[in-house]
């Protein structure tokens, strides 16, 4: 329960959000970060009872008949995503007060942020498929939102749709996926089909749903071929691309692998198509990142090559691997996290991003410089940060992978090199270089260090102290994904083995990588991998071609010729009939003569003619005239027929239409000759072969025998239960009253219209008669 | 009795398509006029008419005795005349503030009035 109550006090809080900037304005902020730390608080102190093994619950049947429930659990693996996302959360929020000041609709930024929060937390205590496939699509949406923030500028509304149409675009298929595993699984809830994964796994339908669900997860962690909208999604303002688009809710993906891990996981498949693409994503992040100059940019791309890693972790599908997943998921949100509030802090001082431009801020902002060294050097993986710690374990887990250890490794090695040249292109000109430095037009305050600071520290602080993580986070969350009770001991120094080794490696390559784009800056800007890269415009091309096939076929079906429609419809109903009739085979007995009466054939002979004169007739009155017997005579069949009721108004329906026919006639058009022979002779044949085929179906509805639960029941209960003799007026005025009051509205409405109509001044200014 | 009413339904059917599928707008309208016709018999039809009866209890009596028409059909009806009668006034008035402003009594000639709603907006007309 507190769960539901926590998740709903975001999305209220989110609401009020616009309101409560409108009394505070500039304190907003903060005030409202007081609410995601009061919740890490909370998943704080949760950590002892995750570490029994014991989770909160909550569930809620959402949808009876499908078996849907609307339920939460929060255990290891869910408390640790949690705890970044309300933390980070909390410190976005006070950077954020700062960093966008007064400028327009920041009320509503902030609306937007908690929406984000709020659906995170529930993306992540969801127990039950359905539950997180709702909050899975309102990360997008709440991230669409975010993105297209500036929605004056054309950019930012192109990244914003196009992040919208990926991500979205994948959560249908993760739809289709989590159908078919409930399908086959017997349900929708984790618990359930936790027990059942042998058993999915050997079903035909395996690895149509794994694919489903991969394309869902690789859309919104931004894999290859997927990549390309994160990039532009910074055009989000910068605290969005610190929280959602860094440390958060691109790391959807992964928390999902790790989430289905027990169900679908430890299989060939799964290690091949996930280590793969995550392999794959790893390097080309880190090579597109060293060509960047804009400081988000890298980051961007930077985090790419973080998301393959993870993904990568998570397709080799062992314990080393999950262990130094999660606490490479601690660490990169923390350096990130720092990264992008200082790149937001620098931008926001100095008015540049571009690391050409940026020079000696050690003098100007001391304090952001420091904490730019720490999650720099966190980035490079050097000791004693946390950062260090995970690469080793990173290394030993690719080290230890199943199948192509050593490409693996070494594709590791070559994104980590990337890296180390990375952190020391973000630090060293901006930093240390130039005397003047670059102009500060107002230095960071208070809020704006605050982030940095803690995240930056973070990163030093457990990287001296690893074993604090170890017992109160990693294991509950190991245990969460493996379901066994694992010890983990961290430490920085192993003594000297093959993963240090590496280490060294990995340094030392990183540096000349460096010393590289420096001499040869001109050399690492140009195209490279072109195709790759093309994905980008490749989208647009689709989305151009898309949006041009569906305006072909929309003007193809709405041609606005009416004449066609009908010819659509009544082929399309004789078609169906025909088909209907020549299938079933139904005993036609043709109806003895004897029973057709005299007053029958009357009436049979009138409609016909008047039918033949409404169709061949010049004259229009005539025609109305025609209408009026056909009318007369369809009373005088239900009056025949035991209907007085239906006689009675149809007469006066009949009488009041021809009235009002031949008061607009002398407004209406002559008839004139209009289609030619062929035409009408096509127009003829289809008429006739639709009416004659509905002849013969009315001959066969009469010989059926219709059931009558519902005119029995009216009947025997006219008088007993509605007081009234006259059952047809009983049914109209009791117990189908609702539907009379229907037919009034629509009588209502139709005359509200004819009144308009009526009532409209014409074109020339009078109005009509 | 039944071979009459379906070929009454199937004449007012065929009839009425052909006139919904002219191009003069009085014709259409009175083509859905006598669709409504067609259609009304043709539900009348699924009451099974064994009997002319109409279903009213005798005033003596509580329940109805021995056989009578089906009233469900026929209740239907009864809103479906109402409701027909609103649609082809509406229709009716419709073609003739189209005819007095436009002068247009051609369907082909509006067919085009969803691609050209933005043009109309415009002039300020209809």
């Amino acid at each position: 329960m507190e769960l539901l109550l926590m998740l709903l006090a975001v999305f209220a809080l989110a609401a009020l959000a616009p309101l409560l900037y409108s009394f505070t304005r500039g304190n907003t902020g903060w005030l409202l970060a007081i609410f995601p730390f009061m919740l890490t608080a909370y998943l704080l102190l949760n950590i002892p009872q995750t570490m029994t093994g014991h989770s909160v619950q909550f569930d809620w049947m959402w949808i009876h008949g499908l078996d849907i429930h609307l339920a939460f659990y929060l255990d290891g693996l869910s408390l640790i995503f949690s705890i970044l996302v309300t933390g980070i959360g909390g410190l976005i929020l006070l950077f954020t007060g700062q960093y966008l000041g007064n400028a327009g609709l920041i009320g509503r930024f902030y609306s937007y942020l908690l929406l984000f929060m709020g659906s995170m937390l529930g993306l992540l205590w969801a127990s039950d498929l359905i539950t997180l496939f709702v909050f899975w699509e309102l990360t997008s949406i709440s991230s669409y939102l975010l993105i297209g923030y500036n929605h004056e500028d054309e950019q930012s509304r192109r990244a914003a749709l196009q992040a919208l149409l990926i991500t979205a675009g994948g959560g249908l298929l993760l739809l289709a996926g989590f159908l078919l595993l409930a399908q086959i699984g017997g349900s929708f809830s984790f618990h359930i089909l936790r027990s059942s994964g042998r058993s999915i796994q050997h079903h035909a339908l395996y690895p149509l749903i794994l694919i489903l669900i991969l394309f869902g997860a690789f859309t919104k962690s931004a894999q290859f071929p997927f990549h390309f909208w994160l990039p532009n999604a910074m055009k989000a303002p910068t605290p969005v691309s610190a929280f959602l688009h860094s440390a958060t809710m691109v790391k959807a993906g992964i928390y999902l692998l790790a989430r289905l891990n027990p169900v679908l996981g430890q299989t060939e498949l799964w290690h091949m198509l996930i280590s793969t693409t995550g392999a794959v994503t790893m390097l080309m992040g880190a090579i597109l990142a060293i060509r960047q100059v804009d400081l988000k940019k890298i980051l961007a791309y930077s985090t790419i090559s973080a998301l393959g890693t993870l993904v990568l972790l998570m397709g080799l599908d062992t314990k080393a691997a999950f262990k130094a997943a999660l606490v490479f998921l601690l660490v990169h949100s923390f350096y990130k996290g720092a990264l992008f509030m200082i790149t937001g802090a620098i931008d926001h001082s100095t008015g540049s991003r571009d690391i050409r431009h940026l020079s000696n801020l050690k003098k100007s902002m001391p304090m952001l410089s420091v904490s730019l060294i720490l999650a720099s050097f966190s980035l490079a993986g050097l000791p004693p940060l946390l950062g260090f710690i995970s690469k080793e374990l990173v290394y030993e887990a690719k080290l230890q992978a199943p199948n192509a250890a050593w490409l693996i490794t070494s594709f590791g090695v070559l994104a980590n090199m990337l890296m180390v040249a990375l952190a020391a292109t973000i630090v060293l000109r901006p930093v240390f270089s130039g005397k003047s430095g670059v102009a500060v037009k107002h230095p960071p305050s208070a809020f704006l260090l605050v982030g940095p600071i803690i995240l930056s520290a973070l990163g030093l602080v457990v990287g001296l102290y690893p074993q604090m993580i170890a017992a109160s986070l990693l294991e509950p969350a190991l245990i969460a994904i493996q379901a066994e009770v694992t010890t983990i001991k961290l430490a920085l120094w192993h003594g000297v083995n093959p993963v240090l080794l590496l280490s060294l490696l990995t340094f030392l390559g990183g540096v000349i990588i460096y010393i590289l784009t420096r001499l040869y800056p001109d050399h690492f800007k140009k195209p490279l991998l072109s195709q790759v890269m093309k994905a980008d415009t490749m989208y647009d091309d689709a989305l151009d071609k898309f949006l041009k096939l569906a305006k072909q076929i929309t003007l193809f079906i709405q041609h606005g010729n009416l004449r066609y429609y009908l010819f659509v419809t009544l082929l399309t109903i004789s078609g169906l009939l025909l088909f209907y009739l020549l299938t079933e085979q139904m005993a036609i007995t043709l109806p003895v003569l004897a029973e057709i009466r005299v007053s029958d054939m009357t009436l049979l002979v009138l409609i016909l003619l008047s039918a033949l004169m409404m169709v061949l007739t010049g004259s229009r009155i005539l025609a109305i005239v025609a209408l009026g017997v056909i009318g007369y005579a369809v009373a005088l069949i239900f009056f025949s027929y035991g209907a007085p009721d239906l006689a009675m108004t149809q007469f006066s329906i009949e009488t009041l239409s021809i009235i009002v026919f031949v008061l607009v006639l002398r407004k209406l058009p002559k008839f004139s000759r209009l289609s030619g022979r062929l035409s009408k002779t096509r127009d003829a044949f289809i008429a006739l072969l639709l009416g004659g085929i509905i002849t013969v179906i009315s001959f066969l509805v009469m010989h059926q025998q219709p059931t009558k639960e519902a005119s029995t029941f009216f009947t025997e209960n006219s008088y007993t239960a509605a007081k009234g003799k006259n059952i047809v007026n009983v049914i109209l005025v009791d117990f189908r009253a609702l539907d009379t009051l229907g037919e009034i509205t629509v009588l209502a409405i139709a005359a509200i219209g004819i009144v308009g109509m009526l009532k409209l001044k014409n074109q020339k200014g009078t109005s009509s008669p | 009795m039944q071979l009459f009413l379906p070929l009454i339904i199937g004449i007012l059917f065929s009839a009425g398509f052909y006139l919904l599928l002219r191009r003069n707008l009085l014709k259409v309208i009175l083509g859905i006029a006598l669709v409504a016709h067609a259609a009304n018999l043709l539900i009348f039809t699924m009451g099974g008419l064994k009997t002319t009866r109409p279903p009213i209890i005798a005033e003596s009596k509580k329940m109805i005795e021995g056989l009578v028409t089906d009233p469900l059909p026929q209740a239907l009806i009864l809103t479906a005349i109402v409701i027909g009668f609103g649609v082809q006034v509406f229709a009716l008035i419709l073609a003739r503030r189209l005819y007095q402003q436009t002068g247009i009594s051609d369907i082909n000639a509006v067919k085009n009035s969803d691609v050209n709603t933005e043009q109309v907006e415009k002039d300020g007309s209809l």
